[in-house]
């Protein structure tokens, strides 16, 4: 009679498919049960620029959002059908005047709510309501580890600063608190710094992200991505700080996928166990999936989720392995990968249908690395600022 | 008891008790749930021990074990709490 606790889903950063250990126990599992965990952008308005935003070039505006009705209709939706943790994501989910009554329906309906934010509109008052409303667990975005670099990448002055303090108050609240801190060629120097800041800061974990190029990042690509001695260099101090932070801070660590030989297993696989809901109400396979033109995607207005997570066309043309083209389709890791990223094969090679470039067997490969190597090597330091108005280059100030 | 950021709750769509944590969910078995739920912030461990042998008619010692270890488990991930540092 030992007991046993089964480490049942890593919803966005281990590749263990914890939905099936779930489903198996029913032994009914569905090729396509319902996610765990559901990400909903509650809006694209952010204060921040930063140039790797992850929303699309084409953002939704306020006057498209879903009402707080909506929302709430959708967050009842989703516990009925068997989600269990809700990512309140953006844009910045807190311009949303009604995040407090979003987060309290949430808890109303028992799902497990997490605030992913900028912290930058936070007040201690509002982020007190937000627990009191039963906020589970906040998560914070950092752009380096000192105010320089920092305020720079996100386009806003006295940001880190702001974000150094909302910390704080969480953990006074006794809120959870993740720190995020997407790293790139011009932020790396300073990963040492950020896990110590982490530390310091008594988050419980730490994900260092490195960016992931669509959308905003493919954009600013020739100013973002890293050389290959910045990788090995992340890769070594991130190994040691596991060891030596055992059990004070747990770090994951996403690898930039154009330095691997395999593909990333993105979103755990097309349509398998995540989904995204837009400001607007579209559901999407991953928060990059508009990115690719031509597939169409269905809304909340007009469908129940759980039909558009069964029907929707554009969740069923890359699910499981019957779409893929070769070297895939005979490919032994194809059930471990479910082929990599989609968005990223249609980026570099204008069809989504394309065996992802990440990986080593692509054609395409070698061209496209050797590629981003050279832009890494260019040194080209200005952004091009995540806004409305398509992006806005970033001023001549450093000799660039 | 369970930190206010770990929520046992049972799952009505798939049928099983889960623990919800940040970023991840925890499938607990039957004997992981009857301790949870024993944990209510009142009982200590020794107490929670007794009643789950007086209900097996089972050694207390093997009992207490297996309670020990499941709990100092969750504990070390952080996902424990002491009774008065939580709101009710």
């Amino acid at each position: 009679m030992s007991p046993t606790l089964t480490d049942a889903s890593r919803v966005r950063a281990d590749p263990s498919d914890g939905l099936a250990v779930l489903e198996a126990r029913k032994s009914q599992a569905e090729t396509f049960g319902i996610p765990l965990a559901v990400l909903a952008e509650l809006t694209h308005r952010c204060p921040l620029q930063c140039p790797y935003c992850s929303n699309p070039l084409e953002l939704e505006r306020g006057g498209a959002e879903l009402t707080t009705d909506e929302w709430k209709r959708v967050l009842s939706e989703l516990a009925k059908i068997g989600v269990l943790q809700i990512h309140f994501s953006g844009g910045e989910p807190t311009a949303r005047k009604d995040l407090i009554e979003i987060v309290q329906h949430a808890t109303n309906v028992g799902l497990y709510s997490n605030l992913i934010t900028s912290a930058v509109l936070l007040t201690k008052d509002k982020l007190a309501a937000v627990a009191d409303a039963g906020l589970c667990h906040v998560q914070i975005s950092f752009q380096g580890s000192e105010s320089g670099v920092a305020d720079r990448v996100a386009g806003l002055k006295d940001a880190h600063t702001k974000k150094i303090e909302v910390a704080g108050w969480a953990r006074e609240l006794g809120l959870p608190l993740t720190v995020n801190a997407v790293m790139h060629r011009q932020n790396l120097f300073q990963l040492a710094d950020v896990i110590q800041m982490a530390v310091d800061l008594d988050a419980d974990r730490l994900e260092v992200a490195n960016v992931q190029y669509y959308g905003w990042a493919l954009k600013n690509r020739a100013a973002l991505m890293p050389t290959m001695e910045q990788i090995d260099e992340a890769s070594r101090i991130v190994e040691e700080a596991e060891v030596r932070l055992k059990g004070i801070l747990a770090i994951d660590y996403v690898v930039p996928d154009y330095y691997a030989l395999r593909p990333k297993k993105c979103m755990g696989g097309w349509g398998r166990q995540f989904f995204n809901i837009s400001p607007s109400g579209k559901i999407l396979p991953c928060h990059a999936a508009e990115t690719i033109t031509g597939l169409k995607f269905e809304s909340v207005r007009d469908h129940p989720i759980a039909w558009i997570w069964q029907n929707s066309e554009a969740f069923n043309r890359y699910r499981g392995t019957g779409w893929m083209p070769e070297p895939c389709q005979s490919c032994e890791y194809k059930e471990a990968d479910y082929g990599g990223c989609r968005c990223q094969a249609f980026a570099l090679t204008g069809n989504a249908g394309n065996t992802d470039p990440a990986c080593a067997l692509s054609p395409v490969h070698e061209q496209i690395f050797r590629a981003a190597m050279n832009e890494a090597a260019g040194g080209d330091r200005r952004f091009i600022y995540r806004n409305f108005s398509g992006g806005t280059l970033e001023a001549d100030t450093h000799g660039a | 008891m369970l930190a206010r950021h770990a929520k046992l709750k049972f799952d009505e769509a798939r049928q099983v008790w889960v623990i919800l944590v940040p970023e991840r969910v925890l499938a607990p078995d039957e004997i992981a749930v009857e301790i949870l739920q024993l944990c209510d912030g009142v009982r200590n461990v020794d107490q929670i021990i007794d009643v789950l042998a007086a209900k097996y008619a089972a050694d207390r010692s093997l009992i207490g074990a297996d309670v020990i270890a499941m709990l100092r488990d969750l504990a070390e991930k952080g996902f424990l709490a002491e009774a008065q540092d939580t709101k009710p």
